[in-house]
């Protein structure tokens, strides 16, 4: 089965700087593919790539294909690809106040995107958006649709972002990072209104987050960025039980876990380098617990592993 | 435990807003009632959501914020009644570490001038060596001294932050959220830090977080907070939880296990706004096990070796 979304060694630069190096996804229908690693390793720019968004910001896929259920983005026209945007693909950003027009009111905002897309008459629209709001589990509905934005708790905002992403009944969600500005009660309601859509819906999502706790709980496949290249990507079981990648590893060491003993908890020296300095050979090699001479020169070529790939010069012996 | 190092009693914050031509002015309570006793040498938390009083709570106890009521005793002397000269000697022993590193240094001066500031203001001259020594007390070269705040990364602005609240060498030591705008990454190691520098100088922390997995690693002792009160004190960090509010905190978390999965039932209804607080508990609009009692009578911490503010606690 071809993947809905697809991405084969893509590079991305913006001007002279090369931001991403050789990234490689898919993602099927009625699954969630999450994407990690620390800031500035590169999350963004491969979900702007993936939704053909690239030149809003300037940028470009430099090599590599990025296909939309087979399609190949670049062949597209503007006019397609925006159409494919908000019609076939749904985009949550992480602050909810940049995706909401604060003059307009709520219903009216999320009405707008199914009269487009969809073709929607203003009275089928209307309820198609209290439906939404609705099973995004938003009390009083209609009384929100006539609230601005600034009436509205982040929480409250969030969905109704969520809401508009959905309201063009897309096949593919990206959300990047959409609950790092929430509190952590509201934070577990959006997750798992996010993970209701693939279970239910079948859409697929791509989830853009800090959180190693969210990839566990609700990820069927995790890909981890370092530095603008893939240090490892697959199923998320494996990777828990044995990443592959001393990044992987560390990243999964970092969180803080019920009855770990006070000074357990490692970090990962140093700090991710600007993509204008990036290292030689392995870009995580100053970093890196098992870096050898070799890792300083060599740039590490992506491996099978299981149903996954790997990034990394002395990967453990024995596959899982 | 020992006789108690800070001694919190019933700290009061009321904040007034709005009130300008033809609005009525409307005020809330940031911290109500709390009260606590910290020991030389613990660590406290102090967790709970956004504007739930954690940044207003650490402002009064320094006394960067006057109180509307309450006092705070540092060894017996009450900061709250002290003068400004009086006041300038006691902040010797107590610092802070801000929660932005990137709005808490400022851009024009040199990470050595940052550093030499707090000397200034406690009109002390600076020790020879003195930079080059807090500099590698918390991890940065000592070339570092001449570099700006926009030169460095944010666990490096950290790292400078906490020098900077330590170069007096105080004795208790407020950190209003000081990894929360770090990666993971750097966070384990600023963490680290903290633990080390507490061991080497016998500093006592109040640690604010709203990060109850990283409280319930690095603390002691946990004060969850909900809309400016204390709901409840787990009494070590992996005390089984009282309150369903800190329940439901804990059960928010998303453990990284996948072999550990499980279905997150999200807390319901809305934290209502702190200008209109209901009438009872705080927390009934959301509580699952709220009962009438709780809609109309408000619950106080009991006195037990584990307080928890509920009629019905878990
Ligand atoms: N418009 C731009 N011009 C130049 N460099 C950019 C631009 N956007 C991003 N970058 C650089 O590309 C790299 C990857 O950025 P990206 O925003 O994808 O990171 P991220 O993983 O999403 O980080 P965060 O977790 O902070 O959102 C970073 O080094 C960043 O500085
Ligand atoms: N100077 C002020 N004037 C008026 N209201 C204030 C002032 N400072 C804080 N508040 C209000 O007091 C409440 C508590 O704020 P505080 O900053 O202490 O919360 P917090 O728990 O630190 O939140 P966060 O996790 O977002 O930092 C909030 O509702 C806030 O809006
Ligand atoms: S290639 Fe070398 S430096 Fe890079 S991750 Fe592997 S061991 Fe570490
Ligand atoms: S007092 Fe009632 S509403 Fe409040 S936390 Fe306890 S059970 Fe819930
Ligand atoms: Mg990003
Ligand atoms: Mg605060």
């Amino acid at each position: 089965m071809s993947a809905l979304l697809d991405l084969q060694n893509v590079s991305v630069a913006i001007g002279s700087a090369h931001l991403l190096d050789g990234v490689s996804l898919r993602l099927e229908r009625g699954q969630t593919l999450g994407l990690v690693g620390e800031s500035g390793s590169g999350k963004s720019l491969t979900a702007m790539a993936a939704m053909g968004l690239l030149p809003l910001i300037g940028g470009r896929v430099s090599a590599g294909t990025v296909r939309f259920d087979g399609q190949d983005l670049a062949s597209l026209t503007d006019a397609q690809r925006r159409a494919l945007r908000g019609r076939r693909i749904g985009f949550v950003t992480q602050n909810p106040m940049t995706a909401l027009d604060p003059v307009q009111r709520i219903g009216a905002q999320i009405d707008v995107v199914s009269r487009l897309h969809l073709g929607l008459t203003k009275h089928a629209a209307r309820a198609r958006t209290l439906d939404l709001l609705t099973q995004l589990r938003i009390p009083e509905a209609a009384a929100v649709a006539e609230a601005w934005p600034h009436q509205l708790s982040g929480g409250m905002k969030q969905r109704i972002v969520i809401a508009m992403a959905l309201a063009g009944d897309p096949e593919l969600i990206v959300a990047d990072e959409p609950t790092t500005a929430l509190d952590v009660t509201v934070q577990a309601q959006i997750i798992q209104i996010l993970a209701g859509l693939v279970r239910e819906k079948g859409v697929a999502l791509l989830l853009i987050t800090h959180d190693m706790g969210v990839v566990a709980q609700i990820c069927d496949r995790v890909a981890v960025l370092y530095a603008g290249r893939l240090a490892e990507e697959g199923p998320v079981a494996p990777i828990f039980a044995a990443p592959q990648h001393p990044y992987t590893a560390a990243l999964i060491n970092c969180i803080p876990q019920e009855g770990m003993a006070r000074g357990t908890l490692r970090g990962i020296p140093g700090a991710v380098p600007s993509a204008r300095q990036y290292p030689s050979g392995c870009r995580f090699h100053p970093r890196c617990v098992k870096a050898t001479a070799e890792c300083a020169t060599h740039i590490p070529p992506l491996t099978q592993r299981g149903d996954g790939q790997a990034a990394c010069l002395h990967l453990p012996e024995i596959a899982p | 435990m020992t006789a108690p190092m800070l001694q919190i009693e019933a700290l009061t914050k009321r904040f007034q807003t709005g009130g300008g031509f033809l609005k009525r002015p409307r005020a809330m309570l940031a911290v109500r009632d709390v009260s606590l006793a910290i020991a030389k040498g613990e660590v406290v938390g102090v967790v709970g959501e956004s504007g739930c009083g954690k940044s207003t709570l650490a402002r009064l106890v320094l006394r960067l914020l006057e109180p509307s009521s309450g006092r705070v005793i540092l060894d017996g002397t009450d900061l709250t009644s002290l003068g400004p000269s009086a006041l300038r000697a006691a902040r010797k022993r107590m610092a802070m570490v801000f929660q932005d590193p990137y709005s808490s240094l400022d851009p024009r001066f040199s990470v050595a001038d940052v550093l030499t500031e707090p000397f200034t203001v406690q009109r002390r001259p600076l020790p020879p060596g003195q930079i080059a020594e807090m500099l590698t007390a918390v991890g940065l070269p000592p070339e570092m001294a001449s570099s700006h705040p926009h030169q460095l990364s944010g666990g490096q602005r950290q790292r400078v932050g906490i020098a900077r609240a330590l170069a007096l060498r105080p004795e208790f030591v407020v950190l209003d959220e000081p990894t929360a705008s770090l990666d993971v990454s750097i966070q384990a190691q600023i963490i680290d830090l903290l633990a080390g520098l507490r061991d080497q100088m016998g500093l006592t922390y109040l640690f604010i977080s709203h990060d109850l997995g990283l409280v319930r690693y690095f603390c002691d002792r946990i004060v969850v907070m909900y809309l400016g009160a204390v709901v409840e004190i787990l009494p070590t960090a992996d005390a089984q939880p009282r309150h369903p509010y800190t329940r439901a905190l804990i059960d928010s978390g998303f453990t990284p296990d996948p072999t550990r999965r499980r279905a997150i039932a999200p807390l319901s209804g809305e934290i209502p706004s702190p200008f209109d607080l209901p009438p009872g508990c705080a927390f009934a609009g959301r509580c699952p096990h709220a009962t009438d009692r709780c809609r109309t009578e408000r619950p106080v911490l009991d006195a037990t070796m584990h307080p928890t503010a509920c009629f019905h606690p878990l």
